[in-house]
């Protein structure tokens, strides 16, 4: 699967740390993995990825977060829209700055929702989203809410229309 | 009325072309239906028994003339000559190609008007009180807030893939209008002991399968935070609401199963980490929507318009209909008019392209450019002047929309029912026709008086069966169709679910068994009582015992 990082297909340095492996190089463990044998995996030499099931909120880790260069959302299916929550807390609550992965079925009618949610990374399901990309980032301008992506809102905008 | 800006202008655009394109990969044959699915849906597009649906949002129930010819144009154009207003105040067309609907939502957006999140797991229209800018019990407009809440939840990043729909329902007048307590959030108008104006916040309450009342969560909510507030339960629900079962996937569900202080807590603490943040409303943004819905210039009128008087007393068939359909205005020397959808032997709610075009020069002319939907699916003028009733009604009545039976007992709301929806195990429009037919002699409707029957054709209670002072619902059994009669519910500030009377009855049953309810009800109550008053006074004994005695 394709892996989207601003636009381009990029090679993915991480793998997933098969159950029982040593971890080696830059991993991403379940969460699972993770408090089953925190102390090895911190030790390791290389970067370490967090992967989140879909009922598996980042606030109950809120104070291990900073142990992570990566944390990986899965979205089941793309209709199970948990992750773009857990995305926001991550970025605007929790001060998360590492990389934001959506992983699942991410199609590339979704791949806007997710970036204004804090996502930078995208493992999509196939090329259509990749081809997309462009079009998906610029179809809708107009934008009403305020999130953490720093994008000026409508409201925004009139204000500072008002105040010209 | 509201206006778009450059911002919603362009937002509605992009919005088209966006859906433009995903048709057109849909018909290439890039999209399958299963992906195509939830992108039609994000734009009011159903497939349904036999074609297409289209549903499109009339915002908090108010149209301009303007809007109501487009309306009507596009049933002309598109569909087979009508429309069908909906109890969610919005219009449905039955037919429209799936190639035509980029072009219809074009011609929309020409209009200001659009079919964004009238389906899918989203924030769905916000609907508001139907006489709201003309009622003489409001606090304030609650269109202001509908508008506002419009706004924030228009292609929301986080709550476009809620567990399941999400409707909201705003009134700004203590008579409940609106039906706050069965939506997922209702908001209430209220004024503090300080005399400032904000919202009581009522969660968790819906129809469906599983009728709850909602739960105040919050008795007084500043106006400032209405939408921090709003995020923070979309918020608490997108996270912790059932996925895993379609039925048990709306808020009500969650509001029952983590208890409704365990629920608020939730929110509460949520809303604690995000008020006073980006989504705060300034007093400056609250009042420039509020100037959008600013009153009419009303004429200073005296109340008493001796030439009204006069045709009233002269005319029998003009005095009821304004005992049914006419109703106190704000301002002096003004009334709002309730143009019923329910003609005897017709499907509530439909009305024809003419129809639709004779409303709208009407509204123009004489209701200061405006035209409301309700939720019982009737239309409204909201601002004729007392000397215009005549005309009004005498157009209205040559056009086959003189109907006097608002709030009556063939005022029925039905949803589709088997004739059209993938869903229903029986027919319901053919039910209300027929009960229509029964009570066809308007003298007996008005000394029935206030009765309302609302029919759905399956549990899903798209018809509102369990608000109906008399409720029906259709059932399967073993192929043949039945109907479940519930009695006492109530959509309004007395807010109630209908109870089940007992066994259902046939298709070819029900419209006695309805006759025998109402005909109980006349011999049993007392001065001024309504139908619920008797119901709740002497209880379903006496109505099952006419009912089932014979059986």
């Amino acid at each position: 699967m394709p892996l989207l990082k601003n636009g381009q297909v990029i090679a993915d340095s991480w793998t997933a740390l098969a159950e029982d492996a040593a971890p080696e190089g830059d991993v991403i463990v379940s969460l699972e993995q993770w408090q089953a044998d925190r102390e090895t995996l911190r030790a390791h030499n290389g970067r370490l990825g967090l992967r989140l099931k879909s009922d598996q909120s980042p606030a109950e880790l809120a104070d291990d977060l900073g142990r992570f260069d990566l944390i990986a959302l899965e979205f089941p299916r793309f209709g199970d829209g948990r992750a773009y929550s857990y995305a926001r807390l991550l970025r605007e609550r929790y001060g998360f700055t590492g990389e934001l992965r959506a992983v699942g079925n991410v199609l590339r009618d979704q791949l806007f929702f997710m970036v204004r949610c804090g996502f930078d990374s995208f493992e999509v399901a196939d090329d259509k989203a990749v081809a997309g990309w462009q079009e998906a980032m610029s179809e809708v301008s107009v934008l009403y809410q305020p999130t953490g992506d720093g994008r000026q809102t409508a409201f925004a905008l009139r204000r500072g229309a008002a105040n010209r | 009325m509201y206006r778009y800006d450059e911002f919603d202008a362009a937002f509605v655009r992009q919005r088209v072309k966006q859906f433009r394109g995903q048709v057109e990969r849909r018909l290439a044959g890039e999209l399958s239906e299963d992906e195509f699915k939830p992108l039609r849906l994000m734009n009011g597009l159903y497939l349904q028994l036999h074609a297409y649906m289209l549903r499109v949002a009339v915002p908090y129930g108010t149209l301009s003339s303007r809007q109501m010819l487009k309306l009507a144009s596009i049933a002309r154009d598109y569909d087979r000559g009508y429309g069908h207003f909906t109890t969610r105040q919005n219009i449905q067309y039955n037919w429209p190609q799936l190639q035509d609907v980029p072009d219809i939502l074009d011609e929309l957006a020409e209009v200001e008007m659009h079919a964004i999140q009238t389906s899918g797991n989203c924030i769905r229209n916000v609907t508001a009180d139907h006489f709201a800018g003309a009622a003489a019990d409001e606090i304030e407009d609650p269109r202001i807030y509908a508008e506002i809440i419009r706004q924030w939840s228009s292609l929301h990043p986080e709550f476009s893939f809620l567990p399941r729909k999400f409707k909201i329902a705003i009134t700004g007048a203590p008579n409940d209008r609106a039906a706050v307590r069965f939506h997922d959030i209702g908001l209430q108008v209220r004024r503090n002991e300080a005399g400032e104006v904000g919202f009581e916040v009522i969660v968790g309450g819906g129809l469906g399968r599983t009728p709850v009342i909602g739960t105040t969560i919050r008795k007084f909510l500043p106006k400032q935070h209405l939408l921090s507030y709003l995020e923070a339960i979309l918020r608490v629900y997108n996270q912790l609401g059932r996925r895993d079962n379609l039925y048990k996937a709306r808020i009500k569900i969650l509001v029952q199963q983590t208890g409704a202080e365990t629920f608020k807590d939730l929110v509460e603490d949520e809303w604690q980490q995000i008020k006073d943040g980006a989504l705060d409303l300034p007093a400056e943004e609250i009042e420039r929507i509020e100037a959008y819905f600013a009153p009419p210039a009303f004429e200073t009128l005296e109340a008493n318009q001796p030439a009204f008087e006069a045709r009233r007393f002269e005319d029998r068939d003009f005095a009821r209909w304004v005992r049914s359909n006419v109703t106190a205005h704000k301002a002096p020397g003004y009334a709002c008019v309730t143009i019923s959808l329910k003609p005897e032997g017709e499907a509530p709610g439909d009305a024809s392209a003419e129809q639709m075009e004779v409303v709208a020069d009407l509204a123009e002319r004489l209701s200061c450019d405006e035209i409301r939907v309700t939720h019982e699916q009737n239309l409204v003028l909201p601002h004729v002047k007392l000397t215009d009733l005549a005309e009004v009604w005498e157009t209205l009545a040559a056009n086959g929309l003189g109907t006097p039976n608002v709030g009556l007992v063939s005022d029925m709301i039905a949803c589709p029912g088997l004739d059209y929806c993938n869903l229903a195990n029986a027919r319901s429009i053919p039910v209300a026709q027929r009960i229509s037919q029964r009570f066809s002699d308007l003298k007996k409707q008005h000394e029935i008086g206030d009765l309302k029957i609302k029919i759905s054709g399956c549990i899903n209670a798209c018809g509102h069966h369990h608000v109906g002072h008399i409720g029906i619902l259709g059932v399967d059994k073993k192929g043949e169709e039945f109907y479940q009669i519930t009695l006492g519910g109530s959509a309004d500030e007395n807010a109630a679910v209908g109870k089940i009377l007992g066994p259902a009855f046939s298709y070819d049953d029900v419209v006695d068994a309805i006759e025998s309810i109402v005909d109980t009800y006349l011999e049993l109550r007392g001065d001024g009582e309504r139908f619920n008053d008797t119901y709740a006074r002497v209880g379903a004994a006496p109505f099952k015992e006419k009912l089932y005695a014979a059986a």
